[in-house]
């Protein structure tokens, strides 16, 4: 191991892991809110963070690339997702809520399969990339090393879906029942709501965001099948150790994988992947039931 | 019958049959843990890959007889099973699972990356076996042996008084806690007996495909074993082999007509789960907590209706 790493570097490294942790965040915070609301791991989460990919490449390709192509990318595909989750949702899934929970991880286990041959079948096995929009392409200089500007513009998403989503669940009715039907589900359906439908959104709400982390990663890695199986992983993982259910623990969380797997390409390249793995040991096997608050 | 099966069928089917028995044994290693033991071992399948690895590097990389390698892999992963589960064993359900699946990770990028041991993520194929296990019907008997030794030594386990015991936690943590059983250390020695026969498992798995790559640890395996044990039945014993069939057979015969294999197995899981939930499918730990309490309940209340 050398340790020639310059100063500039270290900022540069950082940069990326905090750019890396945002996307990391958007799909983990969607994992999150679906742990809390329906207490249930969601695996099928990393096929539609593929989905999300995919159909923002293919929705950018449909309107000639460029900017508009971008953005439609961002913002439909996340929606087309959503639409996604919320047929699973009523068709099958909204029948099973009363069962055992291994059976309702079972449930999204074979969602997972299914929507994995699903991409495979409409986009078939190659590799594709998303190019940025002319006006994220590029670096800028970050003390006199260049930084990808795509990048920049991640660092400015991830803080406004945290906020965005802080804002729904704590201001707005819908969020604030949600919140109340992961604490005890009985008392809000007593109270003459509609549980069923309270877990229809959360789902919807945790797979759109699902579908957003896809959309904004295209333009930084190739896209391609088994993009799920690493996601789902790292997310997993966050939620863990930031705390089940817990938005900001899925920052937190989000953060702390991010930069020491960043961190961890300086220091030894061949096993950087170690670092967010020994940062999930060391946490957890100190603080067993993650940094913050579980709202279990 | 499977004793004569090599007499009737193609070679084919006893291969199929072959990677039957290694599987199902590793599903029924961990429905050890998951089915009588309450313990989300989430993260198996690194275990067999630990086992599989041990032996196929000793068979490999050095000189040794390779039955030291099939004595080793087992212990290996026990012990590193014993590590991994020391630091778990503390946390509860998914907590466990959680910490388990990060600490199995650590050990699948090792495997992964660490080109110059361990092939990397090529893996190591052509592991030479001996001479008698050659032969496609060799290495089905050395198998069937090997997995029925292992079924009667978890059959026994299952039926001790550890077994019982076992059960017990699973069903009721705090009461066997305040009985004075030591729940930790229990489910530590379950942990233990359980990534033994992965391990082993791991080692058939050599024998029968002379190959070992980072796929057998990566934590889509385990989640498949995993399957296999709901699928089977985790309440009964021999559930997991049933589910293990399932799997084998699903992947081999399906994906024999489509490459979307996994696609029909999303579709017969979610039939299965619509309409056979009890059926082969006989996990429901709090189904009956749940009327076993209502039992207690109904009792107590008439207890008090009786009093009043």
């Amino acid at each position: 191991m050398e340790f020639n790493v310059s100063f500039s570097g270290l900022i540069i490294q950082f940069l990326v892991g905090l750019s890396r942790a945002m996307i990391l965040f958007i799909v983990s915070s969607g994992l999150s809110f679906i742990l809390g609301v329906l207490r249930v791991p969601n695996v099928a989460h990393g096929s539609l963070y593929m989905i999300g990919a995919f159909t923002a490449h293919t929705l950018a390709m449909a309107a000639g690339g460029g900017v508009v192509g971008f953005w439609l990318a961002i913002f439909v595909s996340p929606l087309v997702v959503a639409l996604i989750s919320l047929l699973a949702e009523r068709l099958l899934f909204c029948h099973l809520y009363e069962r055992e929970h291994l059976m309702l991880l079972l449930f999204t286990f074979a969602l997972a399969l299914i929507l994995g041959d699903l991409t495979k079948l409409t986009w078939g096995a190659d590799y594709r990339s998303l190019v940025a929009p002319p006006f994220l392409q590029g670096s800028v200089s970050v003390l006199g090393t260049p930084f990808p500007k795509y990048n920049l513009f991640l660092l400015a998403v991830g803080p406004v879906v945290a906020v965005g989503l802080w804002l729904f669940s704590s201001k707005t009715k819908v969020g604030k029942i949600a919140r109340a039907a992961a604490v005890d589900r009985e008392m809000v359906g007593a109270i003459g709501i509609n549980v069923s439908w309270v877990f229809a959104f959360a789902f919807v709400l945790g797979c759109f965001l699902a579908g957003l982390g896809g959309a904004l990663v295209s333009p930084t890695l190739s896209i391609t099948l088994g993009m799920d199986h690493t996601i789902i992983i790292e997310a997993f993982l966050i939620v863990t150790i930031g705390g089940l259910g817990n938005i900001w623990g899925a920052m937190v969380g989000s953060l702390i994988f991010g930069i020491s797997q960043s961190i961890g390409i300086l220091l030894w390249p061949q096993f950087a992947i170690v670092f967010p793995y020994l940062a999930v040991v060391i946490i957890l096997t100190m603080k067993p039931t993650g940094l913050l608050k579980s709202v279990w | 019958m499977l004793l004569l099966a090599p007499f009737f069928v193609t070679r084919f089917y006893i291969y199929i049959l072959s990677v039957i028995f290694v599987t199902a044994l590793l599903a029924m290693s961990l429905n050890l843990l998951v089915g009588h033991g309450g313990v989300y071992q989430f993260h198996h399948a690194v275990f067999y890959g630990v086992g599989a690895y041990t032996a196929g590097l000793i068979a490999a990389k050095t000189t040794w007889p390779v039955w030291i390698g099939f004595c080793a892999g087992p212990m290996v992963a026990a012990a590193a099973g014993w590590v991994i589960g020391l630091i778990c064993v503390r946390l509860n359900k998914l907590y466990f699972g959680m910490l388990q699946i990060s600490l199995g990770s650590l050990i699948w990028i090792v495997a992964l990356r660490w080109y110059s041991l361990t092939g990397g993520d090529d893996g190591i194929h052509g592991i030479r076996m001996p001479e008698i296990l050659s032969s496609t019907v060799n290495v089905y008997y050395f198998l069937l042996a090997v997995v029925s030794v292992c079924l009667v030594a978890m059959f026994l386990i299952y039926n001790s008084p550890f077994g019982v015991t076992l059960r017990a936690i699973r069903d009721n943590p705090q009461r066997c806690e305040a009985v004075g059983i030591n729940v930790r250390r229990h489910q530590l020695l379950a942990i233990v007996i359980a990534t033994f026969f992965a391990g082993a498992a791991g080692v058939l798995f050599v024998v029968l495909e002379g190959s070992i790559f980072p796929d057998m640890l990566f934590w889509v395996l385990s989640l498949e074993v995993f399957i296999m044990c709901l699928l089977g039945g985790g309440f009964t014993f021999f559930g997991p082999v049933v589910g293990a069939a399932i799997m084998v057979a699903l992947r081999t015969f399906v994906g024999s007509v489509t490459e979307y294999w996994t696609l029909i197995l999303g579709i017969v899981l979610i039939l299965l789960i619509f309409f056979l939930p009890e059926g082969i499918m006989g996990i429901n730990f709090r189904e009956r907590a749940r009327s076993r309490s209502r039992r207690a309940a109904a009792r107590a209340s008439e207890g008090a209706d009786a009093a009043g």
